[in-house]
């Protein structure tokens, strides 16, 4: 996993609340037995009008090209629906550092972490200034600080991720690693059990 | 002060708590399939580990399956060879599987609880949303991604946060015509699909104690539709009464010591929930949803909510884009919209029971011309019972396709696609855009509600036909 820092960068509105995995990736592009690729499939069905990518529905936030940026924002209740992780691999493979939404479902949240991706957290309020600003705005993020600031008016947010998971983040440890670093207090849990 | 039943089996699971992150916790039961499990083995093999525990997972092949021709070989190559990886994956690593051809087959969720795998006071992980579902039996039962399915590979432990933890009480007797799953379309309906964010529920009442197993894993399984971490319910003498004497169910001497330590697996009287809902059963009616989350549900015989009235600009746009893919009105009723597909399967309603309603409400009937209706029962022991039974014949007379087990239309990933523009009232657990197919329309029901469709070829009251 790449460590994760500090970001600054225009953003992508979706203004959209409840998207769920199902339309960032939608089940048909499951079928493949690695992580790579996924991007393409991103929205798959709100990018394109038919399934050769020939037509790009052209009023979808991402087929806009004065929209761009590593940073995605969405309605509240981001990532609901299936567990797929293939959601997370395919916003990171399409070039997202951040996705800000003002609430989660909550296994997209670990999958998202998982995978370098963070699921940063805003209040409603602030999530609606952001909605509001123009196109060619910055989002500056920085994980050590925990802040998310408005460049253009420097208005910003602290927003919440446990000591564990930013430890993770800016050095790009995964859960894995320190899992197996913990191998004698596993087996000793073990001995435990009946 | 008391425990809630979330609290002591995550308490009797806790390896160790990392200062201000997660719960390092111990899992006992990892089931897997094709779709989310590759890259999980593919981690650990690249990291040069190996599975720590393979006699405590149980792999299938559902997610993908054709529901045709099952012993024939699968014509979509992508679909065919992740089947045969996790074949292979299996064979690698010594896991139990039950993959094609298996008579043990079938839908993860569904041939867990019934081989008896699935066993109060556990801890259960599966790299699948709904595995929610194993909660009906008492146990901490969640979905998780690949990258956690690889932790539960190499360690048996997963790390997690704690989840607050709710309770929703149902008290009072169901109306007629009203199953489980127009419980859960119910609650959801009032709590929306991100009401129960953050939180493990405890589903609790007289009407849940009265229900059968096969009707509460129905409401456990929709649990994360309402965005929970999982549901789960305190299990009783329905609950024993069910394991007992399943192909894996503990027996002799551990049968008796198990069955101690479950009968002390409930809330103590005075645990405190994080937050409690009391939802009267009187007030339920079959239920059937309009817009393309699950939340979005409504009384067979209401309108559809007005737009205007809605506050939350969000949502109101939400609404109105969801009403725009169903190709629906505010103010409009749904009852008596023709509909052209129906669909009665998946991890949801797909036991034996579920199908036992639907043959009850057709027997002696013909579906409507109109109306493609496909049953696709959810494991193969189900798809014997129903031959065993008899309702393969109520099922045929009636103009059903019978198909074989698999996750089928609930998601579309094999053949079994709704058309686009297309209704479908479907038994299964979402209404997304394109969740059943490209520009495929959803109405969730009950098993119930989708028979009374298949015959009239109309969204219609069951009750109207149960006289």
């Amino acid at each position: 996993m790449h460590p994760l820092k500090y970001i600054q960068s225009t953003f992508i509105p979706l203004q959209l609340e409840n998207v769920d995995t199902d339309q960032i990736i939608p089940a048909r592009f499951l079928k493949a037995t690695t992580r790579d690729g996924f991007g393409k499939n991103l929205f798959r069905d709100w990018r394109y009008l038919d399934n050769d990518e020939t037509q790009p529905k052209t009023d979808f936030i991402l087929n806009k090209p004065e929209y761009h940026g590593t940073i995605l924002v969405g309605g509240k209740n981001f990532g609901s629906g299936s567990s797929r992780e293939h959601a997370a691999w395919a916003i990171v493979d399409y070039g997202f550092k951040v996705v800000v939404s003002s609430f989660f479902a909550d296994i997209f949240k670990n999958n998202a972490l998982n995978n370098g991706l963070l699921p940063l957290q805003v209040s409603e309020d602030f999530l609606q200034k952001i909605f509001r600003l123009d196109k060619d705005s910055k989002l500056t993020i920085d994980v050590d600080r925990q802040t998310v600031t408005i460049d253009s008016t420097g208005e910003h947010e602290m927003f919440d991720i446990n000591s564990y998971k930013k430890t993770c983040l800016l050095n790009g440890y995964d859960d894995i690693d320190y899992l197996i670093s913990n191998k004698a207090e596993i087996e000793a849990f073990e001995a435990t059990l009946i | 002060m008391g425990k809630t039943l979330f609290e002591k089996i995550w308490e009797k699971h806790l390896v160790k708590t990392i200062p201000g992150g997660p719960d390092v916790i111990y899992i006992d039961k990892h089931f897997i399939h094709e779709v989310t499990s590759p890259q999980a083995f593919a981690g650990i093999e690249k990291r040069g580990l190996k599975i720590l525990h393979p006699e405590k997972i149980v792999a299938t092949a559902d997610h993908n399956v054709p529901t045709i021709n099952q012993d024939l070989p699968i014509k979509d190559l992508l679909s065919r060879l992740q089947i045969e990886q996790l074949v292979q994956n299996c064979k690698n690593h010594n896991i139990e599987l039950y993959g094609l051809g298996h008579p043990f087959q079938g839908i993860v969720h569904v041939i867990g609880p019934e081989l008896g795998i699935t066993q109060p006071g556990m801890t259960i992980v599966c790299g699948d949303s709904h595995t929610s579902t194993h909660g009906a039996f008492g146990s901490i039962a969640f979905g998780i991604g690949t990258s956690e399915v690889e932790m539960v590979f190499a360690t048996q432990c997963i790390l997690q946060s704690r989840p607050k933890v709710m309770r929703i009480n149902i008290n009072g007797e169901l109306n007629k015509g009203v199953v489980s799953k127009d419980i859960i379309l119910y609650i959801l309906s009032k709590i929306s699909a991100s009401g129960a964010t953050g939180y493990f529920v405890e589903f609790a009442g007289s009407t849940i104690l009265a229900l059968s197993m096969e009707a509460r894993m129905t409401i456990c399984n929709m649990s994360i539709e309402m965005g929970a971490k999982g549901g789960m319910i305190a299990p009783d003498e329905t609950t024993f009464k069910y394991i007992r004497n399943r192909r894996f169910a503990p027996v002799g001497g551990k049968w008796i010591s198990k069955l101690d330590e479950w009968k002390k697996l409930y809330s103590d009287k005075d645990a405190i929930f994080d937050k409690e809902i009391n939802i009267n059963a009187n007030d339920i009616e079959p239920m059937i949803t309009y817009g393309t989350n699950p939340g979005l549900g409504i009384s067979i015989n209401d309108k559809i909510p007005e737009t205007e009235s809605i506050v939350d600009e969000g949502e109101k746009k939400n609404i109105i884009k969801g009403l725009k893919y169903m190709g629906l009105q505010p103010g409009q009723f749904l009852k008596g919209m023709a509909v052209q597909n129906v669909f009665i399967g998946s991890c949801t309603n797909s036991r034996i029971e579920d199908l036992r309603l639907v043959a009850n409400v057709i027997k002696g009937k013909k579906k409507n011309q109109n109306v493609k209706v496909m049953i696709v029962p959810g494991s193969q022991q189900v798809a014997a019972q129903i031959v065993a039974e008899g309702l393969d014949i109520i099922f045929k007379e009636a103009g059903f396709e019978i198909r074989q087990a698999g996750c089928s239309a609930c998601l579309g990933m094999n053949d079994d696609k709704i058309p686009s523009g297309e209704y479908c009232i479907s038994t299964s657990n979402r209404n997304f855009e394109g969740r059943q197919g490209a520009g495929a329309r959803t109405m969730l029901a009950s098993p119930l509600t989708a028979a009374a469709a298949a015959i009239t070829g109309v969204v219609t009251d069951v009750r109207e036909l149960l006289n």
